[in-house]
């Protein structure tokens, strides 16, 4: 076999805290060749940003390689000088981030970040550096590459931002790509574009690709080879068809299985004997609950130029009992039309009829006394920043109650261990503060305080955005059986059409303001009429669907 | 942003200058007005009886309606003309002119000294949380922010005046031995080296050292913390991360990417702290008795002068606008992403 262009051997990286020596990474073992794809899927916590730090040596301080070896293209990395280290950076190994526009500097030219790297590694001279740069723009396919050279960060979306993240890395033309959940927090159609030129610059590079990442179906769709990580090890290796094939390790499968698929229901996401699973039983939607009628919401001077209509014109009906999902992508208008429902935002004009009474004749002020205001409640995306820091769980919890509710004291303790059971958060977890809590107790929190109130419709917008696929199996699956317990309305916003169609039985899809397609969720996500729905499901990654003869009922391990 | 973007944004705030400026000489009017102490009597001397006061209070106008003395007074301001000191008999416009610049001088070398410690101070403390260099960067801006200027510039004297005789009596801002300079910027050091006499250059130098060096110690803690502060908060940043992994060698990560990015805080603790050296330096010109602006100010307070006093409060405000209108302009050239709410 013909030598690895990157062979880890063994590899243990600690960090030194407060509470001594913890193990991040735990005697790790890669092999990659020239030209391959290797993903490594794991969840948050799994080491496997760790991993691909220690292969640059951009641990932080704290951070060292405990054990192992690294060699890549014949250097040993771990005992290479900081000045070997600072050349192969960016010249032969390159790294790309999530969250791009963080990754950029933000006072700095983005042509002149890339020329930065290009003047140090000697491929450009400071006078031909920026018609170079301007190359490098181009090849990763930004338009009028010439202005955008001189553009900042901030000027420029997401997707572009990733771009000019993926040109800084490729400038020097490396051998390796580590690519660090590049497109988290992306579009499903801007992931897509930026994957697809990953992918094609490689091959045309001959480059070898490390994509690390918690989504499988978007491993399974890049990579030849996949490794699974769990707590700092390895799990399982195979090639992408293999395992998606015959999954070994207990941990894959349970990971497969929370990872939401065309075919699958809600309570597929968890194994069978888990007594979280819920099964959805179909219930007529009632009268009308909520009625949006001709929304608009109009953001800058009205009726000069440069205003921009975020809103356009927005009707649609969410009934008793049902969930209704609203899906677009970043920009299309989703939020604000939850922050006008929600009367954070007025609306520049239409109607809003919440139980009979049309919110919208209410200043967002004075919406808070309102008496309907206890009605409608929601459940936030980042379940960390939407809770106060300060504040306990039971007094996250206790909060409405006591500016809306009319219970005494005793009442409202009470009711917040009944909402915490009913969350399935456990009783002791309710004196800690949030950051003692894990992601999936905080958003359990989060929907424990929104139900407090016994609402009727539910704003939930993208609640499980931040959370690792196996917790967001159980949320899910939570939600589902409270929205039956309580005979509540979700209005569900989310960019993720997967997870729509586990939890709506109404879809609508929103673009630059307006709704392109509405209809049921099954009969939308198979036959979709308008090209932008069917370029949304076509952008999303799909993992093989689950072997048919998986191993007998799924344990969790311990 | 283009160009013409930040030139209208910098004469944005050039135009936002101008009504502050009003506002200042209203309150500057109406704060002496005010002032306990009646200037008449003052002026008139102890043995002046009701009748020569009246008349001293009709000549200086101050038996007109407010609204009328303010007229004057702004046609005075437009003129250059603040009034005479009642207790100097000088112009207070001439006396400003020579005693700002001496203020100036003295904050303005003091800062310079201050930055040229504090910043990289703070720059390799943040480098290397909790090693020596951080300990020491903490020691040294404690003991410079507790110890009281008059102190320290009593101990600097002790020792290298009294001591030593390294540095030059602390008398003022040039000894008996030299000719101040032709005045041309006020900054004696600059005349002088405009005037190519640098014998005299180098005594004013002298002479500015030790004031200097007190008032400096005293500046050090905010800019050295601010820098400290600012430079962890930028090296944690994940832009600093893709810099390193670009192979970017570390002086430019550093200076480059994370400094320009920590400077900006800095820049406002500098104004803020040039401000408030500048009205606080009163001390250090006491124990120098360095001619400042300070001084004049305590000065003709005790003594109810209130031409000198709205002069003093007139020019501190307005130092105060253009400082702050400086940093402003900073600020807009360094970051890119101000004024995009406009």
């Amino acid at each position: 076999m013909r030598k690895p262009l990157l062979d880890i051997q063994d590899l243990t990286v600690e960090f030194a805290t407060r509470h001594g020596t913890v193990t991040a990474v735990q005697r790790v073992d890669l092999q990659l060749h020239k030209g391959e794809t290797l993903g490594i899927v794991g969840e948050s916590g799994s080491g496997k940003s760790v991993t691909s730090y220690a292969l640059l040596r951009i641990l932080d301080r704290a951070g060292r390689i405990a054990s192992g070896s690294i060699v890549f293209g014949g250097v040993d990395i771990g005992g290479a000088t900081e000045r070997t280290m600072g050349e192969m950076r960016g010249r032969e190994l390159s790294m790309i981030f999530q969250n791009p526009r963080a990754a950029l500097n933000p006072i700095r030219a983005v042509g002149r970040q890339i020329e930065d790297v290009m003047i140090q590694h000697g491929l450009a001279t400071r006078g031909n550096a920026r018609a170079k740069a301007i190359q490098t723009l181009e090849a990763v396919k930004i338009r009028d590459a010439e202005q955008r050279y001189h553009a900042y960060p901030f000027e420029l979306s997401g997707g572009m931002c990733q771009r000019i993240v993926i040109a800084i890395a490729l400038a020097c033309r490396p051998q390796l790509l580590v690519a660090d959940e590049p497109t988290t927090g992306l579009d499903v159609t801007t992931q897509k574009a930026v994957m697809d030129l990953i992918v094609e610059l490689a091959a045309e590079r001959q480059m070898a690709t490390l994509l690390i990442t918690h989504d499988l179906g978007l491993a399974a769709s890049y990579c030849d080879r996949i490794v699974v990580m769990e707590k700092g090890k390895i799990v399982e290796s195979a090639t992408t068809e293999q395992l998606f094939a015959r999954p070994r390790h207990p941990y894959t499968q349970r990971l497969m299985r929370a990872t939401p698929r065309l075919d699958a229901q809600v309570s597929d996401l968890l194994p069978l004997d888990d007594s979280r699973r819920v099964i959805p039983s179909q219930r007529p939607a009632g009268p009308p609950l909520l009625e949006v009628e001709q929304l608009v919401k109009t953001f800058g001077k009205r009726d000069s130029a440069d205003a921009v209509r975020a809103v356009d014109s927005l009707s649609f009906t969410v009934h008793e009992g049902e969930s209704l999902g609203l899906v677009g992508e970043s920009g299309c208008g989703k939020s604000t039309t939850s922050a006008m429902v929600m009367r954070l935002l007025d609306p520049t004009s239409g109607s809003l009829r919440f139980a009979g009474t049309d919110l919208a004749t209410i200043p967002a002020k004075a919406f808070a006394r309102h008496p309907l205001r206890s009605q409608l409640q929601m459940v936030f995306q980042d379940p960390t920043d939407s809770l106060n820091p300060r504040w306990s769980a039971r007094r996250s919890i206790a909060d409405p109650l006591m500016r809306l509710g009319k219970l005494s004291r005793q009442d409202r303790y009470r009711r917040v261990e009944e909402l915490a059971e009913r969350v399935g958060l456990p009783g002791e977890l309710l004196d800690r503060f949030p950051h003692q809590l894990s992601g999936g107790q905080k958003a359990r929190v989060g929907i424990a305080r929104a139900i407090a109130l016994n609402p009727r419709l539910l704003i939930l917008d993208e609640p499980t955005a931040a959370l690792d696929v196996s917790v967001q199996a159980v949320v899910l699956n939570l939600l589902v059986k409270l929205r039956e317990e309580l005979n509540m309305s979700y209005l569900f916003i989310s960019h993720d059409l997967n997870v729509v169609r586990l939890l709506c039985d109404r879809v609508m899809v929103m673009q630059a303001g307006q709704i392109v397609e509405e209809g049921p969720t099954a009969r939308l996500l198979s036959e979709p009429a308008h090209p932008y729905t069917r370029s949304l499901l076509e952008a999303i990654p799909h993992p093989p669907a689950m072997p048919a003869t998986l191993p007998p009922p799924l344990k969790e391990s311990a | 942003m283009t160009h013409l973007a930040r030139s209208r944004l910098v004469g944005w705030r050039l135009l936002q200058a101008i009504p502050v400026i009003v506002g200042i000489i209203i309150v500057s009017f109406l704060l002496t007005r005010a002032l306990p102490g009646d200037p008449a009597a003052y002026f008139a001397g102890p043995a002046a009886d009701a009748a020569s006061i009246e008349q001293i209070r009709v000549s200086m106008g101050l038996d007109r309606p407010l609204p009328v003395q303010f007229v004057a007074y702004v046609q005075d301001l437009v003129r250059g003309d603040l009034g005479i000191s009642i207790s100097t008999g000088q112009p207070v416009m001439h006396e400003l002119t020579t005693r700002l610049p001496a203020s100036l001088e003295l904050t303005g070398v003091a800062l310079l000294f201050s930055i040229a410690i504090a910043m990289p101070l703070g720059i390799l403390a943040a480098t290397r949380p909790n090693s020596w260099v951080d300990h020491l960067c903490r020691a040294v801006v404690t003991a410079g922010v507790s110890l009281p200027t008059f102190f320290t510039g009593l101990a600097l004297i002790y020792v290298f005046y009294y001591l030593l005789g390294w540095s030059p009596s602390p008398m003022g801002r040039l000894d008996f031995l030299h000719l101040s300079p032709p005045k041309v910027t006020g900054f004696y050091v600059i005349d002088a080296l405009l005037a190519r006499d640098l014998e005299t250059a180098r005594a004013a130098l002298a002479q500015l050292l030790l004031p200097a060096i007190t008032l400096g110690l005293f500046t050090l803690a905010p800019i050295a913390r601010m820098t400290r502060a600012a430079m962890l908060q930028i090296l944690e940043g994940e832009f600093i991360r893709t810099a390193r992994a670009a192979g970017l060698p570390r002086r430019q990560v550093l200076f480059t990417y994370a400094l320009r990015n920590a400077i900006l805080p800095v820049i406002t603790t500098l104004g803020m702290v040039f401000s408030f050296a500048l009205g606080a330096n009163v001390l250090v010109e006491k124990v120098f008795s360095w001619p400042g602006i300070g001084s004049y100010a305590v000065e003709a307070l005790v003594v109810s002068d209130y031409a000198a006093v709205q002069g003093f409060v007139l020019t501190m405000a307005l130092l105060f606008v253009t400082l702050n209108l400086i940093i402003d302009v900073i600020y807009t050239l360094v970051d890119p992403r101000l004024g995009l709410e406009e």
